[in-house]
């Protein structure tokens, strides 16, 4: 009762909605990069939201199921398939033993999630199953999968599937909720240093569209644009940063922290990333531009409330679903 | 006990947590009234709070925004709600058990295969090796924070003969690398890229995942250098069973 990675990616991990509470012994969370997709997924398959899925980068691993499961694929789109059969994206599936799952393109999106009915099998660290790849800790051995790592499964599936043939359950998520691409409209609050940048490097941080740079990773994403200028050099002594902070590196340079940031930083905090907008920041990937617009403290309170109350929606839909579909195909 | 009221101001970090800032500084009393209030609010956690993280001269509450909003009602944000409730915290002084404080002794070998950046520092600030040595063993110094790694502690202040700035590039550092930014010193915990001058290197785990309290140290510790040779320091490092900590003196 496992999946089996048969060929290994460029950088798949276990994550969950992160490790908190122990960021005052420099413990960053970690944790998926799109959190509202992982909890999409998960409430696909009728797990709780913030159970253990499986990140993917492009290109991703390819994964062999040694007994049935429930899945859902969601997040970036990277054109599954199984078997060789294209897959949907956001639909629970019901695969049998012996099916190989692969990733063929990335389409939309950087970063994929793969849930599992049950949720996998694996020792929490820090009460989170979250990749610390740092610390070497949490997830799977703390690393990112390898090829012939097993991933076993707590459970099987509730209901039987079609004996030898993988099938696709008959509902979806509303695509409409996501948009067709990921905007690039990101709505940002003033930081803390907002006010150091002179008037002309303001105008520019929302007038400006910025290219994700090469070096962008989980820690950050490293943004081209032109110098902005600060109007006092003073030293920031370290303190909190946290998912979204946009920093102002000593060259001019603007890095936006990412779930692997470090806890606390001695960079200006100009501004934060909403944390409604983190879903749509972590599907961009090196080479896309974002374009920055500043808002307030209850829009980003409003934003977050409307998407949390989204999930809880789909996840009562989804529950009952399930339940039906459950009855429907008992023996 | 009376704890002095120290000024503060409160600002959102983002949507989901709210600073208490004493002022961008680096004192030992602001420190400890960071570490009091710390511990104060993890004892009774305010509504909605998900962690307290302090720092130099600051602390930062991140809190659950769906539900402190439902308490805040809808004329308020979450955020101005979980302000008062901070400040109404702020205005009582702070119950607990004031913990001990802990001396930590720390073997550091400062010869020149564990200290890349020595020589370089002791030429710079015209002095010889062994005085840099001499001067940063000389005293317990407080450890201020954790942050930036697992278990990376930031500590001071050494003497102004040996602050260094940091390296305008980072390098590729060492797990028990002791070094030196500015008037701070620190260990890092695991390797890691980092900008800070490298004086010495320990031993000693100062990060252990499979232990249940993972970092060695904690804000508020006074840590005290001791030097040893590389011999003693391979020795330390092939004769610690897992979990054991030799040379690490309390």
């Amino acid at each position: 009762m496992s999946i089996k990675i048969i060929k290994a990616g460029i950088l798949d991990t276990i994550q969950d909605k992160g490790r908190y509470g122990y960021q005052h012994l420099g413990i960053n969370p970690t944790g998926a990069m799109d959190s509202y997709a992982l909890q999409v997924c998960n409430i696909l398959v009728g797990n709780s939201p913030g159970e253990a899925v499986v990140e993917m980068h492009f290109p991703a691993a390819v994964y062999l199921f040694t007994a049935p499961a429930l899945i859902a694929l969601g997040g970036a789109d990277f054109s599954a398939s199984i078997n060789g059969d294209s897959v949907p994206h956001l639909q629970p599936i019901m695969v049998c033993k012996n099916d190989v799952l692969q990733f063929h393109k990335p389409t939309n999106g950087a970063r994929a999630y793969l849930a599992v009915a049950g949720g996998l099998a694996i020792d929490p660290w820090m009460n989170s199953y979250s990749t610390h790849l740092k610390a070497k800790a949490g997830g799977y051995l703390g690393r990112s999968l390898q090829k012939d790592d097993e991933l076993l499964l707590r459970q099987l599936p509730k209901f039987p599937g079609k004996k030898d043939e993988f099938s696709v359950l008959p509902w979806q998520v509303d695509i409409n909720w996501f948009g067709k691409d990921y905007p690039k409209e990101i709505l940002a609050l003033p930081g803390h240093e907002w006010e150091r940048l002179v008037e002309a490097s303001k105008e520019n941080f929302t007038i400006t569209s910025f290219v994700i740079a090469k070096q962008s990773d989980r820690m950050g994403f490293r943004l081209n644009n032109r110098p902005l200028y600060s109007i006092t050099d003073k030293e920031v002594i370290s303190a909190a940063v946290s998912f979204g902070t946009i920093q102002l590196l000593p060259d001019g340079g603007l890095i936006i922290l990412m779930a692997d940031h470090q806890t606390t930083g001695g960079y200006p905090r100009v501004a934060h990333v909403i944390t409604a907008h983190q879903s749509r920041l972590a599907q961009l990937k090196a080479g896309d531009t974002i374009q920055f617009r500043l808002t307030d403290q209850s829009t980003a309170e409003e934003l977050l409330i409307k998407q949390r109350q989204h999930l809880l929606q789909l996840q009562n839909a989804c529950t009952f679903r399930l339940e039906e579909y459950f009855h429907a195909n008992r023996n | 006990m009376d704890i002095p009221a120290f000024p503060y101001h409160i600002f959102p970090l983002g949507d989901s947590a709210l600073t208490v800032d004493y002022g961008n500084c680096i004192d030992e009393a602001i420190n400890r009234e960071v570490i009091a209030r710390f511990i104060q609010l993890r004892q009774e956690p305010l509504h909605g709070m998900i962690e307290v993280v302090p720092a130099y001269s600051s602390f930062t509450v991140y809190y659950d925004v769906f539900s402190v909003k439902k308490k805040a009602g809808s004329d308020r944000t979450a955020f101005d709600w979980m302000q008062e409730k901070v400040k109404e915290r702020l205005a009582q002084t702070p119950d607990y058990e004031e913990e001990t404080e802990r001396i930590i002794h720390i073997p550091v070998c400062y010869e020149d295969e564990f200290a890349p950046d020595l020589r370089y520092l002791a030429a710079e600030k015209n002095i010889t090796v062994d005085s840099v040595i001499q001067i940063h063993t000389s005293k317990p110094y407080k450890v201020y924070m954790l942050g930036f790694l697992p278990g990376f502690t930031y500590m001071g202040e050494v003497d102004d003969r040996i602050k260094m700035p940091r390296k305008p590039q980072p390098v590729s550092i060492a797990a028990g690398s002791v070094g030196i930014a500015g008037r701070q010193t620190g260990i890092y915990p695991l390797a890691s890229p980092g900008g800070w001058q490298i004086i010495g290197s320990t031993p000693a785990v100062l990060f252990d995942v499979q232990k249940e309290l993972p970092a060695l140290l904690r804000a508020g510790d006074r840590v005290q250098f001791y030097s040893i040779t590389s011999n003693e320091f391979y020795k330390i490092q092939n004769s610690s069973l897992p979990g054991e900590n030799l040379g690490v003196e309390l």
